[in-house]
């Protein structure tokens, strides 16, 4: 019944976005405004379908209805009621399902908020976005659908992989990570649409960056949730081994983070226009790369839980959007003609450049470092991969760079600067670059690129506060006292431009926090009886013994620890290993002390109740946490930029009164 | 009019060689430095067997060994952590020393990755000790021969609990 019903629906989706898309693209040729008005009915139409599809399969889970073919897979009346409702995503069919779910919203939505705008562009995007509406329609109603009948439905099933049990935050990086994924087809959509249609105006900017920075800060919060689950479940201490499934949530964040910066420029000076719209494509085209190389089973990581035979299906839908966009940005890039020009290269804007290319660079290191093997082993059949060491030689250097362009950029002025000018604003800073690297070098860092970021980051971190504080002492000279100064200037102003600094400032501590975690860390492995203890620089470890705990779900052996740092008591730490049910091999859990400074990890290698005997492994790791919450004032920066300023709305408007308009734009 | 044009199309031509220019010197150099960075880096997934075959090569290379701990070959040592082991597969026997505390399912008869490389001692320096995570795997019980293809999976699914 269910699985009937889910069919009916996923096969209206297909039928709507199919049909949606086409009368869209006859709209967009024909300029039809009653046709755009039909594609949306049909775009949010589509969005029903797959959101209906989505509450039956929840449904389905809920009530454990095994005749589905997915509740039979992943449910199980014996797991609690939260796992049963996040199983939607804990598997790939599942997934798919989730990904058309989110889709729709994202489509439905950005098709509201343009409902009155944009009037030239919009049937193209639409028909876009009903295009990959089709093909995940289609993925859902066959080669991956969850809605399958089964025969004999078993009484009950085995439940979802352990894995996503076994911590939160499991359960939260699946959904941010298809938010950032799937949101990368709007932006996608409208550079198509701007593509097609030949211009690119000042006012389509604005939807193009709106609609990529959204995704990008769901991807942000998720790179960083998958390195921090890494963390705290598999044992080895650290947080990216650029596995190729890590890297494939990278890549898109990499050139979405390049677009949103050039797209600046394009603001600013008019310039770049073909350069942001081919990021924008690159972006989209690296989601569907990532979903390729998660779901296909080509790259068997311990990150790729499920794999099936979706990957060929895949891959043609990737040949098709590269080819399609190629040829589409080959026809048509000359259209999206430059309104300016880049001026010195002691500026603003060639700073921009700069960090541009060092984004690209990355991109294409660890694209290479990635597919590389898969090459090989295409070709020649042998199995091999790229080492660490590839991607730390390639990507730090690159890091350090992208944070001394975070320094001085931000600190030069638009335009041409005279060498007084630039002098002015990037002396006084490097006083925050020697605090930093003498502090950092104080305590210890001796790495010389270590050092060398370190150095960097005081001189991001003073020019980016600088730059928070300057409208504020403008206005304060004005009279205002600083607490209306500050909302005035950073809130009811200059939100985007406050939220972009709260980026910088985030950005700025994750990579410090990068270099001083990955270069500063101590490492212990020790083998332990009872009573016993182990040290690790000033921390000291007594084993109290180990404990056998029965769970609902799982069987959780258990050692436990004094930990005294200094002769101080800091508790006790139960690093653990977690036997479920189904699952030949325990999950370890490891147990982690965090202060402000860092943390130490405490790792059960072996365990042996009976001897109460067992093998540890101890690191400590100076602020590594601050890379979680860094990341997160990243996210709340982008938040920030993106609600929408009613008082700038009166400004782009005399800007357009000014003869920026679009309709004076181009097309000649 | 055609000023208009000349200035624009002057600025789009600057602009342009100004940009291209740039990426080329990048590109250039980043081809460079990458095709060298790989191939100093690459790690081979090999078997017993593939290591002895691969000869002098093997010496100094970051090898991924996968196979099966030979029964009876586990030797730990009093008061230090490391532990000794062999890791067969079809044809061949590698003696494999590692400095750390083995994993938790480690034992006889269980498929294991070790990473490091050979010495010209004749023993395999692993720096890295792994077994399965993935839960799709089963370690082959009771010393049956694991396929070559068994191994190319296992090899690929193993994250290790040392670094």
């Amino acid at each position: 019944m269910n699985a009937a019903l889910g069919r009916i629906l996923i096969l209206a989706s297909l039928l709507v976005s199919t049909t949606g898309a086409i009368l869209a693209f006859a709209a967009g040729a024909k300029k039809s405004i009653d046709g755009l008005k039909w594609a949306r009915r049909f775009a949010f139409a589509f969005a029903a379908c797959m959101a209906l599809a989505t509450l039956v399969m929840e449904y389905a889970l809920l009530t454990h209805d095994f005749s589905v073919s997915y509740v039979a897979q992943v449910g199980s009346r014996l797991v609690p009621t939260w796992v049963t409702i996040v199983s939607l995503w804990s598997s790939l069919e599942g997934s798919i399902l989730f990904w058309g779910f989110v889709l729709g919203i994202y489509i439905a939505g950005a098709t509201w908020l343009t409902r009155n705008e944009h009037v030239e562009y919009m049937a193209y995007a639409i028909g876009t976005w009903l295009t990959c509406g089709t093909f995940f329609g289609f993925l859902i109603a066959g080669p991956a659908s969850p809605f399958q009948t089964v025969a004999q439905p078993p009484a009950d099933g085995p439940g979802p992989n352990p894995l996503l049990q076994n911590h939160l935050l499991m359960i939260i990086h699946p959904p941010m990570l298809y938010l950032g994924y799937v949101g990368m087809t709007i932006p996608f959509g409208f550079a198509t649409a701007a593509l097609l249609r030949g211009r690119l105006g000042l006012a389509f900017l604005k939807p193009l960056r709106n609609s990529l920075l959204l995704p990008w800060i769901f991807l942000t919060i998720a790179i960083m949730l998958g390195g921090w689950w890494a963390y705290e479940v598999l044992g080895w201490g650290g947080y990216w081994a650029w596995d190729p499934v890590e890297n494939a949530s990278l890549l898109p964040w990499l050139t979405a983070t390049a677009a949103l910066h050039s797209a600046i420029v394009m603001e600013r000076r008019g310039v770049l226009k073909g350069w942001t719209v081919t990021l924008v494509q690159a972006s989209f085209l690296l989601t569907i790369l990532g979903t390729f190389m998660t779901r296909s089973g080509v790259f068997n990581s311990v990150h790729s839980f499920t794999q099936s035979s979706i990957g060929p299906t895949i891959l043609v839908f990737l040949a098709f959007i590269l080819v399609g966009s190629i040829v589409l940005l080959a026809k048509r890039i000359d259209s999206l003609e430059a309104e300016g020009r880049i001026d010195g290269a002691l500026s603003r804007e060639s700073m921009f450049l700069f960090n541009n290319l060092i984004f690209v660079l990355i991109t294409f290191t660890v694209l290479i470092g990635t597919c590389f093997p898969l090459i090989v082993e295409a070709i020649k059949g042998k199995q091999m991969s790229v080492g660490r060491p590839y991607f730390d030689a390639m990507v730090v250097p690159a890091g350090a760079a992208l944070i001394f362009l975070l320094g001085i950029g931000p600190a030069l002025p638009w335009g041409r600067a005279t060498k007084e000018q630039a002098m002015r604003s990037l002396l006084p800073p490097l006083i925050g670059a020697v605090i930093v690297a003498v502090a950092g070098f104080a305590l210890g860092s001796r790495n010389p690129w270590t050092v060398a970021t370190l150095a960097f980051g005081g001189y991001a971190a003073w020019v980016t506060l600088a730059e928070m504080w300057r409208p504020v002492a403008q206005r304060m000279k004005g009279g205002e006292s600083i607490l209306d100064a500050t909302t005035q200037a950073q809130w009811k102003r200059g939100r985007r431009r406050f939220g972009s600094y709260v980026i910088h400032s985030g950005a700025v501590i994750v990579i410090v926090a990068i270099a001083v975690s990955s270069t500063m860390r101590t490492t212990h492995e020790v083998s332990l009886r009872k009573g016993g203890t182990a040290t690790i620089k000033n921390y000291s470890l007594q084993f109290l013994g180990t404990e056998v705990r029965n769970e609902p779900n799982r069987v959780a052996t258990i050692a436990r620890f004094r930990v005294q740092k200094n002769g101080r008591d800091l508790g006790i730490l139960e690093p653990r290993m977690n036997q479920y049910a189904m699952m030949r091999e325990p999950i370890g859990t490891p147990a982690v002390h965090s202060s402000i400074t860092e943390d130490l990890y405490v790792s059960i290698m072996n365990i042996d109740p009976s001897s109460d005997s067992a093998g540890i492994l101890l690191i400590t790791t100076p602020m590594v946490g601050w890379i979680w919450y860094a990341v997160l004032l990243m996210g709340l920066g982008g938040v920030i930029a993106l609600i929408p300023p009613r008082r700038i709305i009166a400004t782009v408007a005399s800007e357009l009164a000014d003869g920026r308009d679009d309709t004076v734009a181009v097309n000649a | 009019m055609s000023n208009v044009m000349t200035e624009t199309d002057k600025v789009r031509k600057q602009t342009r060689r100004f940009m291209i220019g740039a990426l080329l010197v990048a590109v250039l150099a980043f081809v460079v430095i990458a095709a060298g960075g790989i191939n100093k880096n690459l790690v081979y997934y090999w078997t017993p067997s593939d290591l002895y075959a691969n000869g002098d090569k093997a010496y100094g290379a970051t090898i991924r060994l996968g196979g099966m701990v030979a029964p009876g070959s586990i030797r730990n040592h009093a008061g230090v952590s490391g532990v000794e082991f062999d890791v067969k597969d079809a044809g061949r026997i590698v003696h494999v020393k590692s400095s750390g505390v083995p994993p938790q399912m480690f034992r006889e008869n269980i498929g294991v990755v070790v990473e490091g490389t050979m010495t010209r001692g004749g023993y395999f320096e692993c720096n890295r000790l792994m077994v399965s995570h993935n839960n799709e795997y089963r370690a082959p019980k009771g010393g049956h021969k694991m396929s070559k293809e068994e191994l190319e999976k296992l090899m690929k699914t193993t994250e290790g609990l040392q670094d």
